[in-house]
């Protein structure tokens, strides 16, 4: 039998378009929510600590590094949810249609960054600049 | 030719013995995840401020400090299950995949205790 020569690496043939965009995206962000998820438990076990011990981490999370951080996590969670929410759509067999499937990807960009901007604004603003 | 019957192969639940409830509990986890989201930043937001005098308070009441454990839980949970994903997708050694799962699992859990007890010590009143 000749031997057969078909690619073993379909991922690297296939055309880069916004559903293996979007799709990557979605697990960049759980990723980084994970990462978000001890920074929440950081927060939280120091307001157990006590004012102190609580006034000592509002410092650290809203130095320059973290509050970076913490706008990325804004975003990954507004990405995130709107994408898991389109995904959730998806798995009751709903929105396949190439059209369909097109506008709920450019309306969870367009709204992932939108709501990452207001969550950011409103969260900082109840937490009094410190995140 | 496989020896199991077409009954096994059903009742066998695939390699990973467990049919569809690795992708049922991530999908119930996220509907929930949904709603506890959306309630932790609107929570953040009404704070003012956020003096440790006010987060206290803010857990201190029933409903805050259950949706805060609930969230906590179901947030390392669907954490886990998505990293779990994750990492055997891209990590192929065998051995080094089993520590890496491990590694998650240990770091989840413990994160997710310190959270309930920070949330329960502070509902019940020692945080002062």
């Amino acid at each position: 039998m000749a031997q057969r020569t078909r690619p073993l690496s379909p991922f690297l043939h296939y055309r880069w378009q916004y559903t293996n965009t979007l799709s990557i995206l979605h697990r960049i962000t759980g990723v980084l929510l994970s990462l978000g998820f001890f920074v929440l438990v950081y927060w939280l076990a120091a307001a157990a600590g006590g004012p102190d011990r609580y006034a000592g981490a509002l410092e650290v999370l809203g130095s320059m590094p973290l509050q970076l951080v913490l706008f990325g996590a804004a975003f990954a969670f507004c990405y995130h949810l709107l994408n898991g929410i389109r995904h959730l759509f998806f798995d009751t067999g709903k929105g396949f249609e190439l059209a369909t499937a097109r506008r709920s990807a450019y309306a969870t960009a367009v709204g992932a960054v939108a709501l990452a901007l207001v969550v950011w604004f409103v969260v900082r603003a109840g937490l009094g600049g410190a995140a | 030719m496989s020896l199991r019957s077409p009954l096994r192969s059903v009742t066998g639940l695939g390699s990973a013995k467990g049919g569809a409830s690795h992708w049922y509990a991530q999908r119930v986890t996220a509907v929930a995840l949904v709603l506890l989201g959306l309630w932790l930043v609107a929570s953040l937001a009404s704070l003012d401020g956020a003096s440790h005098a006010q987060v206290a308070e803010w857990l201190s009441s029933p409903v805050s400090s259950a949706l805060a454990v609930l969230l906590l839980v179901t947030t390392a949970w669907h954490a886990l299950l998505g990293l779990q994903v994750v990492v055997e997708d891209y990590v192929t050694d065998k051995g080094t995949r089993t520590v890496v799962l491990l590694a998650v699992k240990f770091a989840l859990a413990v994160a997710a205790v310190i959270g309930v007890l920070a949330v329960l010590r502070i509902a019940f009143g020692a945080a002062a």
